[in-house]
């Protein structure tokens, strides 16, 4: 039994055998073992091998009747010499030589054998031998994916409960989970506001990130625990701990009963202020999750992953399908739907962006969309379009300058020209407004004010960018706090700025779903949050249990304080007497 | 009995994976030991794995060596598989290659 922490950034308890998927340039870590355990390692190698060669032989079986010609010659090569390798004695004596003399497991002989004789191939001088070495890699896969439990292609054919465990996952990646399979997640890499983590938040499944090495102490099929609340992993834990973990799970399910309880009651709180409760959400399917939840609209629709779920650029009819479904959900109850935000850590498929040596201060989300007017616009035409289906609002991210936001809504007056040209209703008053996620924006928030009909504070970015801290980058996502007093105060010039102009004010980052923060939102002037649809009853519960006098007192002293870390422990402190189960 | 003779690889593609295949396959069907070898390095000529790392272009000269009751036959099997059959090499993969120049044999780094 090995227990390894690290950030917990979607809550919920997952007991389930491990799956370890890889991405493709994935290197196999050395890991030792113990003298005693050689043998064992020799055999899973040995396993390995006649296992795999009983795969290709199957595989090869079935090609012979569904190929004919040069096409079915060639590939019968393929297999043939494939086997030659997989049966050769020396490639295994090389491997079990090495388990033998270095004391490591079968997976690190077998990846570091298979890949130096590769390398041998890859310096020949001669291309056609070199470009052998795919070969290599290929038989270094297949073998690999014997030992490590599971082939990469088995995510979307899964037939049982599994704990996903990778190095890294892109938001794709997790998003194409199926969770009625995947039931946990841990990665080596990544915090709390990656993406991968924001995606298995919305999608309820527990996770657990910036575990640093655990791909290196799993094997495939390593019975694990996710616990999502702590930030914990266990591996291959002992009965005792199962069954501690199976109680842990048990109250937990009850206390997001007890909280669905509340779905149906107001987010008012004790002295009856209203607050709106929305929520965030990726894909159509999740606006059903916020109304379950009791959520009273969309306060941000985040629409990259019509981007990211597809081969190919989603057509405009692609963007108002999923635009429609969601609007229907909410008849009559606000949709944000943010424009592409693509760039930084999110690509599309297409991959023809060229690599920024700085992503995040790159061509991203807003400033993409101002290069790629095609792009823009398409996504444009759709949202007017689908604007008579509801109330649709459009926000445009990462604006960081009043020329921006000008050129912006310059574009969306060309589309609705269009759409008059071509007689398609749209809601001609139609909001607008604009996240406010970098400094400049906050710091200029006065006059952005007067073009706009709202504000969104997305704390991530602008946390990110105030405090000059990569949110995913596990050597200094420590530094990274939005009770920060230099980000709390952006925060209080914006909402100030926005009362004063008299627009609507919401908050849309995570910062807003943590629940130590939502009193100090509150006393500091927020009344409409939104945030990933599983903490609606949670903070929804926490706005039922103050009073609006206690908020303003804590933001009050709050404000006044110069340090992240006296800022943060004064909020726990406060959540904790405020709702003493979620903490 | 030990057996030993040279060769020159003469199919345009060389040593690659095919014909790497179809020598070790003829190897195989012998008792004796075969050894091949270029300047820098001997190879067991049973190994898939090993003959393919000498990777050796068209007009490598290797030395085969064969130890044992058949190596006779073997040898004069496998020359013959490489210098008259050239490995079978069937139309399709003799494609416009430019006439390979001689290399520096061997490892090549």
């Amino acid at each position: 039994m090995e227990i390894k922490s690290g950030i917990a950034v979607s809550p919920g308890i997952a007991i389930a055998k491990s799956m370890i998927i890889d991405s493709e340039d994935y290197r196999i870590p050395r890991r030792s073992i113990n003298p005693s355990q050689r043998k064992v390692e020799i055999q899973r190698a040995r396993e390995a091998f006649e296992n795999a060669i009983s795969e290709l032989t199957k595989l090869q079986a079935r090609q012979d009747a569904t190929l004919t010609g040069i096409e079915q010659r060639q590939i019968r090569d393929i297999f043939a010499v494939h086997l030659r390798f997989l049966h050769d004695r020396s490639l295994r004596k090389k491997i079990t030589d090495l388990i033998h003399t270095e004391s490591v497991t079968a997976v690190y002989a077998v990846s570091k054998t298979l890949r130096e004789i590769a390398s041998h191939f890859t310096r020949v001088k001669d291309p056609y031998i070199s470009e052998r070495a795919a070969d290599i890699y290929d038989i270094e896969r297949r073998l690999l994916a014997q030992l490590l439990g599971s082939r990469r292609e088995d995510i979307e054919h899964l037939t049982e409960e599994v704990v996903v465990v990778a190095r890294e996952l892109s938001p794709t990646q997790t998003a194409g989970f199926n969770k009625d399979f995947v039931k946990g997640i841990a990665a080596d890499a990544g915090g709390r506001t990656s993406h991968a983590a924001i995606v298995a938040r919305s999608l309820g499944i527990p996770a657990v990130v910036a575990m640093e090495d655990l791909t290196e102490s799993i094997s495939g099929s390593d019975t694990v625990i996710i616990d999502g609340n702590h930030g914990i992993v266990i591996v291959n834990p002992d009965s005792k701990t199962i069954a501690q973990y199976e109680g842990y799970s048990r109250e937990f399910v009850e206390l997001e009963r007890k909280l669905d309880a509340i779905k149906k009651k107001p987010a008012v709180t004790r002295d009856g202020v209203k607050v709106t409760l929305l929520g965030n959400i990726e894909f159509p399917e999740e606006a059903e999750i916020v109304l379950q939840k009791g959520g009273e609209g969309i306060g941000l629709y985040r629409t990259e992953f019509l981007y990211l779920n597809r081969p190919s650029e989603p057509t405009e009819q692609d963007h108002y399908t999923a635009y429609a479904e969601t609007i229907g959900a909410f008849k009559h109850r606000p949709v944000t739907i943010r424009t592409m935000d693509l760039g930084a850590d999110k690509y599309t498929q297409s991959k023809r962006f060229v690599p920024e040596p700085n992503p995040f201060l790159g061509l991203r989300s807003i400033r993409f969309c101002l290069k790629n007017l095609a792009v823009f616009k398409t996504q444009l035409h759709a949202i007017l379009r689908a604007s008579v289906l509801g109330e649709v609002k459009i926000m445009f991210p990462l604006i960081t300058n009043l020329q921006e936001l000008m050129q912006a809504k310059m574009i969306l007056r060309d589309v609705m020209e269009d759409l008059d040209e071509a007689s398609i209703a749209y809601n001609k008053h139609v909001e607008v407004g604009i996240m406010i996620e970098t400094p400049s924006a906050a710091l200029t928030a006065c006059s952005l004010a007067r073009d706009v009909d709202f504000f969104s504070i997305g704390t991530n970015d602008l946390t990110q960018y105030t405090l000059a801290v990569d949110r995913g980058n596990e050597l200094v996502s420590t530094l990274y706090s939005s009770a920060d007093p230099a980000v709390l105060r952006l925060i209080r010039t914006v909402i100030q700025d926005a009362h004063k102009a008299q627009i609507d004010l919401s908050v849309c980052g995570e910062m807003a779903s943590e629940p130590q923060y939502i009193i100090l939102l509150l006393g500091m002037g927020v009344r409409t949050v939104s945030v990933a649809a599983p903490m609606i009853p949670e903070i929804k519960q926490i706005i039922r249990s103050v009073t609006m006098e206690e908020c303003n007192k804590v933001a009050r002293k709050i404000l006044g304080m110069n340090s992240e870390r006296q800022i943060s422990n004064y909020l726990r402190d406060t959540a904790r007497k405020v709702m003493p189960e979620a903490f | 009995m030990v057996c030993e003779t040279e060769i020159e690889i003469k199919n345009t593609d060389g040593l690659h994976m095919r014909p790497a295949m179809l020598f070790v396959d003829a190897a195989n069907q012998f008792d004796c030991d075969i050894t091949v070898s270029n300047d820098q390095t001997s190879v067991d000529g049973k190994s898939i794995m090993q003959m393919s790392m000498l990777a050796a272009t068209c007009g490598s000269k290797l030395k085969i060596k064969a130890d044992g009751s058949d190596a006779q036959q073997a040898v004069s099997v496998l020359r013959q598989l490489v210098e008259k059959k050239k490995f079978d090499t069937p139309p399709s993969s003799d494609k416009k290659r430019e006439p390979t120049e001689l290399r520096p044999r061997g490892s090549g780094d």
